[in-house]
């Protein structure tokens, strides 16, 4: 396993720039190399996983089935404003303030 | 047993406290020094308050004293990974993000902790960012050290979590578990560790990581600790549907019951190459005790070992991307000053509030789930996943418990593993459990020669707590490997 890990050359199709923007983070471009290059070596590492043959497996979502949980649709006490506000960064009038979005 | 009252066990100094040789506060004092003379050098706390602590004992001591004490837990000091939400105290996770963050209300785990068990809840935890990280040198403070050896590291995730308690700066500690956040440090500083089946204790105001491998569990001095922790905080939550509604057993009782001897099952693929001699020897011993002891040691295969790397780090990065995307910059936590417009608020909040390794999980996740690789990746992934659980499964149709390493090697110096893929490999013995979503333990089975711990561990069946550690416990109470603690 471990010689698996190490023997390990070009890294598959990965478009940092697109992936990054999809996931609402900026990099540096010091980031976006050296995330390449070591996210290139893990895709690699998990190409692996193609060779596994998995026809007719169903896929997990979790260990054990989940069912959906319902509950009464009843008030109940729940975060007062001031706790709601605690931690926001920026507030106004008891409201989070954001820059403006629409024109 | 030490006679240090900071490196006593929970039932010893349960015990003191309801003879009435001891007092909360006495106990409370006695940890917060020992915080105050060793933390600086292990840095296991990212924060924790005194006076709360002093209060929650004062309060413990008035219900012993009117008669109204709520059992073995009550006035004892345990600590929380600060990933656990308690209500008006930081909760970090150790990042950026949420540097300044405060907790507007308890964890499921915290109230049964403060509410029903009467424990102190005292202070927060050190551990890799998010809890992502085997070496706890993701925290975006400071990195914590071995009480064992200051120049190496404790594990990770859940790093604090172990080094606090290993240096008698808590008498029990909480952690998580996603890939072995509990299991690889409470090995590399020789504690018990706990990972319970997925679903027995409730997620709710854990910050979450990857929403089905996340489970919460305790580091403990012994087996018997870890129990009286565990029965303490496990059981059905409505407020996370995927607790699992069944009654909670008495774990120490079941302990005192269940004997002996068991089939104890030796997966060939965790003693393949990359395993310490060390700590291959150390294992090797244990297993040679159970056989001695009348278990029938049995060997099985669990064939798709060698792809629970990448499956787990498709799953996980994956639930991860998702999970943090919460972290906009907008409701809570950093928001950049550099910001111009909406967008560019949650982008630049990402980057400056998140460390590297946050970083490159939340690529990789949104990747694995983009549009043309989702099926190659994560689908693909969560088939995988079916077959690793079946592998399980269908070992214990022979055996009760499986035995394995917990990690390949001992505590790495601290700065030695620097590129991801290295300190991945440090859950290889791992993570296979929280794919299959079992209960599996870290029991302290030797040292080094140069006197680093070793933990064995043991994997048990889904809701078979009790069975597991009892299995544990035997093998503790023939060795004293849990009495020896570091010179600090």
């Amino acid at each position: 396993m471990l010689s698996r890990l190490f023997t390990m050359s070009s890294a598959p199709e990965f478009n940092i720039d697109y992936v990054a923007n999809l996931a609402r983070l900026s990099l540096t471009s010091e980031e976006k190399e050296k995330f390449s290059r070591q996210l290139g070596d893990v895709l690699h590492h998990i190409e692996q996983l193609a060779k596994v043959d998995v026809t007719g497996v169903e896929p997990t979502a979790h260990a054990f089935p989940v069912e959906n949980v319902w509950a009464d649709d009843r008030p109940r006490p729940g975060l007062t404003v001031a706790d709601a506000l605690l931690n926001a960064p920026a507030q106004c009038a008891n409201m989070i303030s954001v820059p403006k979005v629409v024109d | 047993m030490s006679s240090d009252i900071f490196y006593q066990t929970i039932s010893s100094l349960a015990a003191q406290l309801a003879a009435k040789k001891l007092t909360s506060v006495e106990l409370m004092q006695a940890v917060i020094a020992r915080t105050k003379a060793v933390d600086d050098r292990v840095r296991a706390f990212n924060s924790y308050d005194e006076g709360d602590a002093l209060v929650q004992a004062a309060a413990s001591d008035a219900r012993r004293a009117a008669s109204q004490s709520r059992g073995p837990l009550d006035g004892i000091p345990i600590g929380l990974k600060d990933v656990i939400a308690v209500a008006g105290q930081p909760l970090t996770a150790s990042s950026k993000m949420l540097a300044n963050f405060v907790s507007p209300y308890d964890a499921t785990v915290t109230r049964k902790l403060k509410e029903q068990a009467g424990a102190v809840v005292w202070g927060r935890l050190n551990c890799d960012e998010f809890a992502m990280g085997s070496s706890n040198e993701n925290s975006a403070f400071r990195p914590v050290s071995n009480p064992w050896d200051l120049t190496r590291v404790p594990g990770g995730s859940s790093g604090g979590s172990a080094a606090a308690l290993a240096a008698g700066e808590a008498i029990a500690t909480l952690g998580s578990d996603t890939g072995g956040s509990i299991r690889q440090p409470a090995a590399l500083c020789g504690i018990v560790g706990m990972k319970p089946t997925y679903g027995l204790i409730s997620r709710y105001g854990l910050i979450a990581f990857a929403s089905s491998l996340d489970q919460i569990g305790p580091f403990a001095r012994t087996v018997e600790d870890a129990a009286l922790v565990l029965g303490a905080i496990a059981g059905h939550d409505p407020l996370d549907s995927t607790s699992f509604n069944a009654p909670v057993p008495d774990y120490r009782r079941e302990l005192a019951v269940k004997k002996g001897p068991w089939k104890i099952g030796i997966p060939k693929e965790y003693f393949a190459e990359g395993l310490d001699p060390e700590v291959g020897a150390a294992v090797e011993a244990a297993i040679a005790h159970y056989k001695k002891q009348g278990c029938e040691i049995k060997d099985v295969s669990l064939p798709n070992t060698q792809s629970c790397l990448d499956t787990y780090y498709i799953i996980a990065t994956a639930e991860a991307s998702s999970n943090l995307a919460r972290y906009d910059g907008i409701r809570y936590g950093h928001r950049s000053k550099a910001a111009t417009d909406a967008i560019d608020i949650y982008a630049k909040s990402r980057a400056e509030g998140f460390g590297a390794e946050v970083k490159r999980r939340i690529i990789l996740g949104t990747y694995v789930l983009s549009t043309g690789y989702y099926d190659a990746y994560y689908l693909r992934a969560q088939k995988v996943r079916t077959l690793i659980r079946q592998d399980f499964l269908n070992a214990y149709q022979e055996v009760d418990v499986l035995l394995t390493p917990t990690s390949p090697i001992p505590a790495f110096k601290l700065g030695e593993k620097s590129d991801p893929l290295a300190l991945y490999l440090c859950d290889i013995y791992t993570i296979g459990v929280n794919l299959a979503g079992l209960p599996a333990m870290s029991v302290p089975c030797g040292f080094t020669k140069s006197g680093l711990p070793l933990g064995l561990q043991l994997i048990g069946q889904p809701f078979q707590e009790a069975n597991l550690m009892a299995i544990a416990q035997s093998y503790e109470q023939a060795h004293e490997w849990g009495c020896r603690h570091p010179s600090l």
